[in-house]
């Protein structure tokens, strides 16, 4: 086996102390960001990332990587203890973590909270493994057209698949590829949209963009809703780890069937908040004792968690393979990769076999790690949410300011935050979904080059993205799918219809 | 649990629909501008391709479109109830954090961002989070120490600085 050896190769590059100790710190980082209310995933890895900066893109991915594992991780703490979601994707945990938790069964809650986390993060690791090389390989035949296919097919399925208004999201996706247009255009050289302000010539930064979106208008939020935190103790014994272990079997079914629904829902970019309820959801229904669920099972704690961690881990598949994200951390990690310098994109596979491999391996190590230090230290990261929200949101505010700064050195940039974090809050409240932008402003370029290119080589004939099958297959797919919603209505119609005449 | 309904003498400040609106309205303003400089910058087809502004105003335009639909749908629905934007209680709230963090740029630029973040963190922790003032400020010291080893020694990230690092010499 070829993956094996890879991934035996990436083992070795991960076992320096130095990495290993990065990624405790990412790990404890990661918990921390994921246990506070009003910070996530993508903020932490956000506002981390340029800390970054000096480090080889080993060290840095695996550091990241692993707050990205911890922040997965540790928004299960707040919602069974506190009934807080400390992410988005944690929400469907409080539906029958917290009534457990009012049960006195925080520990075993929590257990099995981490431990289908790990399980869900395993299979899709394992996915990982086995089908990004393949994927990335088959990829490497691709030219400008599929390039800007798939990236259509990325664009077009958020909108056809997200839960929000359509035309919010295609508001979102069209300000993240205008923002992303604004300086210099890599075709010509000519500037465009800066306005002759010598600031914008450098073009908006996606990483300010994610910092003030995601981490300042989430501090406004939070500040806002003035959370009033009122939680359960827990310690984990062993005993309750080898209680709850020794029953995992019985839920196998739920366990592997949330697994699958978290990688397919990673891998396409349904994320993994849809993911959760989805899992959860489906586990209900095929329960023969639905109505038990939300008054404290342990199951509807498990297929949540499974599906979650699932598709948190597979959307890397798609980001490591093709250089698209499946989710907005998946489109902060991209950007990082950038910044070290390195061209994501199925040419990595080739071209910095260390670094993947690496990469990928710490995905199993981390997980390992993560769920140790988890279980071990619930009681210090729970001790965390009676820090008063007073004293977090400045320290939260500074480093988001650090991390603006750093970017480029410029004052320029933290004003710029405060103005996308103003943006971010609103748009958070009439319902504009973020990832979307996100996802444009990193793909923003990219996109247009792959598209300017195939122009450019078929002579301005849009027919090039029909023009052999398999850049015809993804391109009517990115279609049909941009019009789902349309062609699901249309057909559940009709299907009625034709039952109606029998 | 969130404490943010049924408190006393809280009315609100601005609906849902009003602020709907004028978002929607300020992002079309956004995509009408960027249209118009693409146009000018060029959207026509050239012997080697797009123009640099072909790709952009085409999502201009789109942009534009979404606007428009997402505002016609507001003014149709104008007399539903659509809920409150925000309460004056909520927003007072969020102005305590925002104004803050909005002197805290020009503070940085001024005395260094370590300076700044110990101002912020005591400030804030003291007034807002009405927390002890001994606690306050040693928690805004040790941060901001501890943000300073960090990134000024461990990782070599140079942040803004102002009289009292180069006191020290840094």
């Amino acid at each position: 086996m070829e993956a094996l050896d890879l991934l035996f190769l990436g083992f070795k590059v991960l076992m320096t102390w130095k990495t290993l100790s990065l990624m405790m710190v990412g790990l404890t980082l990661g918990i921390f960001v994921g246990v506070l209310p009003g910070l996530g995933g993508p903020n932490g890895v956000a506002i981390l990332l340029p800390l970054t900066f000096t480090m080889d893109p080993t060290s840095a991915i695996v550091m990241l990587s692993c707050i990205y594992w911890g922040a997965l991780f540790g928004g299960a703490i707040t919602s069974i203890l506190f009934n807080i979601p400390g992410e988005a994707w944690s929400v469907a945990t409080t539906f029958d973590g917290y009534p457990m938790a009012q049960k006195g069964q925080a520990a075993q809650a929590l257990t099995a909270a981490f431990t289908s986390s790990f399980i869900g993060s395993l299979v899709a690791v394992m996915l990982i493994t086995f089908l990004a090389p393949g994927i990335a390989s088959f990829a490497l035949r691709f030219g400008p057209p599929e390039f800007f296919a798939v990236y259509f097919l990325t664009f077009c399925s958020f909108v056809g698949l997200g839960r929000e208004d359509k035309h919010k999201t295609i508001i979102s996706m069209a300000l993240g590829l205008i923002l992303a247009g604004i300086g210099m255009d890599t075709v010509s050289g000519q500037l465009r949209m800066t306005f002759g302000n010598a600031e914008l010539l450098r073009g908006v930064n996606f990483l300010v963009a994610v910092i003030g979106l995601f981490g300042i208008s989430e501090i406004l939020l939070t500040m806002e809703e003035q959370l009033a935190l009122r939680g359960h103790a827990a310690r984990i014994s062993l005993k309750v780890v080898w209680e709850v272990w020794k029953d995992l079997p019985k839920y196998w079914v739920t366990l592997l069937r949330s697994s699958a629904i978290g990688c397919w829902l990673g891998i396409t970019p349904g994320g993994a908040i849809a993911a959760s309820f989805m899992g959860y959801n489906l586990a209900k229904r095929f329960s023969k004792d639905p109505n038990s669920f939300g008054t404290g099972r342990i199951e509807g704690v498990f297929a949540p968690e499974t599906a979650a961690h699932a598709s948190g881990t597979s959307a890397l598949l798609p980001m490591l393979a093709l250089g698209i994200p499946g989710s907005g951390t998946a489109a902060i990690l991209l950007g990082g990769l950038m910044v070290w310098g390195l061209n994501p994109g199925p040419l990595l596979f080739v071209e910095h076999k260390e670094f993947v491999w690496g990469l990928i391996a710490s995905m199993y190590l981390g997980n390992v790690v993560g769920l140790i230090m988890v279980l071990t230290t619930v009681p210090f990261f729970a001790a965390v949410l009676r820090v008063p929200f007073a004293a977090i949101a400045p320290m939260i505010v500074v480093s988001c300011a650090i991390g603006a700064f750093a970017i480029q050195n410029a004052m320029f940039y933290i004003w710029l935050m405060l103005l996308f974090g103003v943006v971010g809050y609103v748009f958070k409240k009439i319902g504009i979904p973020m990832a979307p932008l996100t996802l444009a402003l990193v793909l923003g370029s990219r996109a247009e080059d792959a598209f300017r290119l195939s122009m450019i080589g078929a002579g301005g004939d849009m027919g090039v993205f029909w023009s052999n099958s398999l850049v015809g297959t993804i391109t009517t797919l990115a279609i049909i799918l941009l019009f789902w919603p349309l062609i699901s209505a249309v057909t559940s119609r009709s299907m009625k219809a034709l039952r109606l005449r029998p | 649990m969130t404490a943010s309904q049924g408190e006393q003498g809280d009315r609100p400040l601005i609906d849902h629909r009003p602020v709907e609106t004028i978002t929607l309205g300020v992002i079309l303003a956004f995509a009408l501008l960027m249209a118009w400089d693409n146009w000018r910058t060029g959207i026509r087809w050239e012997s080697t391709g797009p123009q640099a502004g072909y790709f952009p105003f085409y999502v201009s335009m789109i942009l534009a479109c979404a606007c428009i639909y997402g505002i016609a749908g507001e003014v149709i629905r104008w007399k539903k109830p659509a809920g409150q934007f925000v309460s004056r209680q909520q927003f007072r709230r969020v102005l305590q954090v925002f104004i803050p963090t909005l002197l805290f740029v020009p503070v940085t630029q001024w005395l260094g961002l370590y300076v700044a973040s110990f101002a912020l963190i005591a400030g804030f922790m003291y007034w807002i989070g009405r927390i002890k003032p001994w606690i306050s400020i040693l928690t805004g010291y040790l941060f901001s120490m501890i943000m300073f080893v960090v990134f000024e020694i461990a990782f070599d990230v140079i942040m803004p600085k102002g009289p009292l690092e180069r006191l020290f010499g840094y």
